[in-house]
């Protein structure tokens, strides 16, 4: 079948046999974009975290005809090396990453924070990024989500359209 | 013991197009006939070799554009080590941060370790042969641009990848173009601590941004030309043999391209992941179970006095059967790595060759096990090291690449595979369960007269890569288990401590620290009861009972330390209460305090001060990171973690109810306070892994009265 979506602002159309496969396995292995990760293939760890229409969402259980007409950012799409997203200036600032691989659904999921509510309380931080860190790096997590919140101007964080 | 030189006859180069390839042996061997000594080394974490052959090992490429690439035998998991490196070989090759990068050095480079990546030994190891080798290959540059310019060698001055040559200046890859004879000088001396302008400084890590822009960079995102996907059929319940299998069903589905039955296993290989996921439950297999255990049977057989025991220190008399001991016991369950990255692999067999792309802790390994399988040389097995998505020890097995290589040979063409979650958790090899007996003699002023620890493990490091099998034959002990089991309180007088060493029904391997975090917990928990039954200040209770020599002072220094920099008291205040511990892992002292409340009958841990002696630390920034990055996973074992084993089967099987420590457990506040009690870089990865179970569970006492014995530490 064929799904159409805008994938990181480029309109996409894909052809799968089978609809209900995970999105996350269209993302990587049909698109090969490999930052979106595996981790548990069952919405329980968060590594897959991408963003749909502005909501974080873990693509391991997720089934690819769902996303027809929709939005995707991925972390590929979030921001660059020349021009990084808040979230991914303060995990660059903050030093955060060890392995590295739950990174980027630790900042997908951030920046979807960050876009409703742009000031997260240590609380707030708490109960929304539930993600699973085995280096556990949350201690220095912690303090990038509130450097991004810092560094989001303030009316990139109250509009709509994310990524511009 | 003698400088260990990197000699002038162990350097061969090797030029190419535009790169100059300096090769070098390495040949330092772990020789030790000793078996006591043998087991200090290894609770000390004494570096104990450089690679192992005599075969030439690619260490460094000068490319055309003037950058240099380190081909690093030791693998980056996260912690750091690639960076760590890279300052290393940066600040004695005269190159800027911006000119370095550090690959993994492939098997067919020669650049292997032979045994594997982990002990915390990577940067301590590599410390003195990496600057030598750096600083050879800058001298070799400067003979070089001496015969090209006819400047005189001892009037040049290297910076930035530039020799200057008075009015002119040359570049390593200016210099390198063309050179086919290389003239290699004796390692000449290294630059003094002072001259460093990488060593010892916050450098952000090599791998930053590859990490945080979400590069293609670890083992499940390899791929290669007209890649399948293969899928193996493994049992649920523990000891589980194969018998036969009925395939028809997945031979059918859309998208299988072969299904195949070996001895051992069953594997399917299809066009995608998900099909060959869903070939895979279609296929019928037979297992042989023939007991179906309980996470009853295996805590009994764990029980201290079951397997054999073998004595690790005997200091002074036995008053083991005298009146008025204190004891306790304590355990640690069965625990499971939980890296985020599955295990996995692409692998692609071209008639006698194969190549491998994977996360592996054990290059050397995964290449002699797929050799063998194949009845192939090892010489024709390239293994392509790719970063880890987590290491811990879980990648010292990889038996995934040998079935990947099995099914690829099947079907022709490169095969990617690798573990569903469920199959991480019940087949991972795990972190075994413990038990430790503690007695102790108080004298009546309060000292401590005799000390006697019995503990008791599954397999951490029997068979493992990093330590010969023939060891343990000639040790007659589990040198993995004992880490954390010696007592490190030099001035007890009369002390025993003896290991146990019991064979479960399921493999148990390295977990971060192996036995660590287990017997830490058991000793400093102990400890801290006896400062309570002598009356004493926990802090000054373990001070009066180290000894004063060099590796008693670096104890007492982050002891003090911790103390101070917590402003720790031994009373609860306001509802909160200071827990104390401390432990001495692979020769780095190490000692935490932790804050804990308990709110609606849960432990939290509000504030972790840690103080730690890794001598050197050649990036401050990352051995801080690794003490936070510990603590909050030895606080995840410490309150949540365990694996059960109910009628057969290992479980959970996910994460959530694989309980881990998340965002909303972790300290708030970690306060990390170095010391450099030595001149040279010692273990950094493991050792802060050390106390904080007991700083925990001795803050949980100092709120509750109760004093809690067994992990995951549970409220009653």
């Amino acid at each position: 079948m064929k799904i159409s979506f805008v994938l990181n602002n480029e309109p996409t159309t894909v052809d799968i046999a089978d609809g209900t496969t995970p999105l996350l396995w269209v993302i990587r292995d049909t698109l090969n974009l490999k930052g979106t990760k595996f981790g548990c293939g069952k919405a329980a760890c968060g590594a897959c975290t991408l963003h749909i229409d502005g909501v974080a969402i873990r693509s391991c259980s997720y089934p690819a005809s769902f996303v027809e007409g929709k939005t995707i950012v991925t972390i590929e799409g979030l921001g660059t090396a020349k021009n990084p997203h808040p979230v991914q200036q303060a995990w660059l600032e903050e030093i955060v990453p060890q392995c590295g691989y739950c990174q980027p659904g630790f900042m997908m999921a951030t920046a979807a924070l960050l876009h409703q509510n742009p000031k997260p309380t240590d609380e707030d931080i708490d109960q929304n990024i539930t993600n699973v860190c085995r280096c556990a790096t949350y201690y220095r997590m912690r303090k990038a989500i509130h450097r991004a919140a810092e560094l989001t101007p303030e009316k990139e964080a109250t509009s709509d359209t994310q990524n511009s | 013991m003698a400088k260990k030189n990197i000699s002038r006859r162990k350097f061969l180069v090797r030029g190419g197009l535009g790169t100059a390839g300096v090769l070098a042996v390495g040949t330092y061997l772990f020789r030790n006939p000793l078996r006591r000594k043998i087991l200090e080394q290894v609770d000390s974490g004494e570096a104990r070799y450089l690679g192992g052959g005599m075969e030439p090992m690619l260490w460094f490429e000068i490319t055309k554009v003037n950058k240099v690439i380190l081909h690093s035998p030791k693998v980056e998991m996260g912690q750091g080590t690639f960076t760590g490196l890279a300052q290393m070989a940066a600040d004695e090759l005269e190159v800027g941060m911006n000119q370095i990068s550090v690959v993994h050095a492939a098997s067919m480079s020669g650049n292997m370790d032979k045994f594997a990546t982990g002990g915390s030994n990577s940067i301590s190891g590599l410390w003195q042969p990496l600057r030598e080798l750096a600083a050879t290959m800058r001298e070799m540059l400067k003979l070089e641009a001496g015969k090209k310019s006819g400047f005189p060698v001892d009037e040049m001055t290297v910076a930035n990848g530039e020799v200057n040559l008075g009015r002119t200046t040359m570049t390593y890859a200016e210099i390198a173009e063309n050179v086919t004879d290389w003239e290699v000088p004796d390692a000449p001396g290294l630059k003094s601590l002072d001259a460093y302008k990488f060593v010892g400084k916050p450098i952000p890590r090599v791998d930053l941004n590859a990490k945080v822009f979400g590069e293609p960079i670890f083992g499940l995102d390899a791929q290669m030309p007209d890649m399948l996907y293969g899928a193996v059929v493994r049992p649920t319940k523990i000891g589980a043999k194969y018998v036969s299998a009925n395939t028809s069903k997945a031979d059918a589905m859309p998208g299988v391209v072969k299904v195949i039955l070996e001895d051992d296993f069953v594997g399917v290989i299809a066009d995608s992941f998900t099909a060959a996921e869903r070939a895979k439950e279609a296929i019928e297999v037979t297992w042989e179970v023939s007991q179906s255990w309980q996470t009853s049977d295996i805590r009994e057989m764990t029980k201290v006095g079951k397997g054999d025991a073998f004595v690790l220190q005997k200091e002074g008399e036995d008053l083991s059967t005298e009146d008025g001991l204190i004891q306790m016991e304590f355990t640690s369950p069965l625990g499971a790595h939980a890296q985020l990255e599955p295990n996995g692999v692409v692998a692609a067999v071209d008639g006698d060759s194969v190549t491998l792309k994977l996360s592996t802790q054990v290059v050397a390994l995964t290449r002699k096990e797929v050799a063998k399988r194949l009845n192939i040389d090892e010489e024709n097995v390239n293994v392509i090291p790719t970063f880890l998505g987590g290491g811990f020890g879980r990648r010292l097995h990889t038996p995934h690449a040998v079935q990947a290589a099995v099914m690829s040979k099947a079907v022709g063409k490169p095969v990617k595979y690798f573990f569903s979650r469920k199959e991480e958790f019940q087949h991972d090899l795990f972190r075994p369960p413990t038990h430790h007996q503690l007695k102790a003699k108080l004298t009546d002023d309060g000292h401590i007269a005799y000390l006697q620890h019995d503990f008791s493990s599954g397999d951490v490091a029997i068979d493992a890569a990093m330590v010969p099998g023939f060891l343990h034959t000639v040790l007659g002990t589990d040198v993995g288990a004992i880490r954390g089991g010696f007592c490190h309180y030099g001035a007890i007088p009369n002390l025993r401590t003896v290991s146990w060493h019991v064979e479960l029904p399921f493999a148990t391997s390295w977990w971060r620290s192996l036995g660590l975090l287990a017997n830490t917990f058991a000793w400093e928990s102990f400890m801290d009861e006896l400062a309570v039954r002598a009356g004493k200040n926990p802090v000054a209770f373990r001070l009066a009972h180290i000894q004063d020599d060099e590796k008693g002072k670096r104890l007492k220094a982050v002891i003090q330390a911790a103390a101070d920099k917590a402003g720790y008291q031994d009373q609860a205040v306001n509802g909160r209460a200071m827990g104390f511990a401390a432990s001495t892992d692979a020769g780095t002292p190490c000692a935490q305090v932790a804050q804990v409340s308990i709110e609606s009958n849960e432990i939290i841990v509000h504030k972790v001060t840690c103080a730690m002696d890794p001598g050197i630390a050649v990036n401050p920034d990352q051995v801080r990171a690794q003490c936070e990055g510990a603590i909050t996973m030895g606080m995840s074992a410490t309150l949540y973690e365990k694996m059960d084993v109910v009628d057969g089967e290992l479980t959970p099987t996910i994460y959530g109810p694989y309980r881990m420590a998340l965002m909303k457990h972790a300290p708030k506040e970690i306060d990390v306070v170095l010391l450099q009690g030595m001149d040279k870089p010692g273990a950094v990865g493991e050792p802060p892994l050390g106390p904080i179970g007991a700083a925990i569970a001795n803050a949980v006492f100092r709120l509750t009265g109760n004093r809690l014995t067994d992990l995951p530490l549970t409220l009653v």
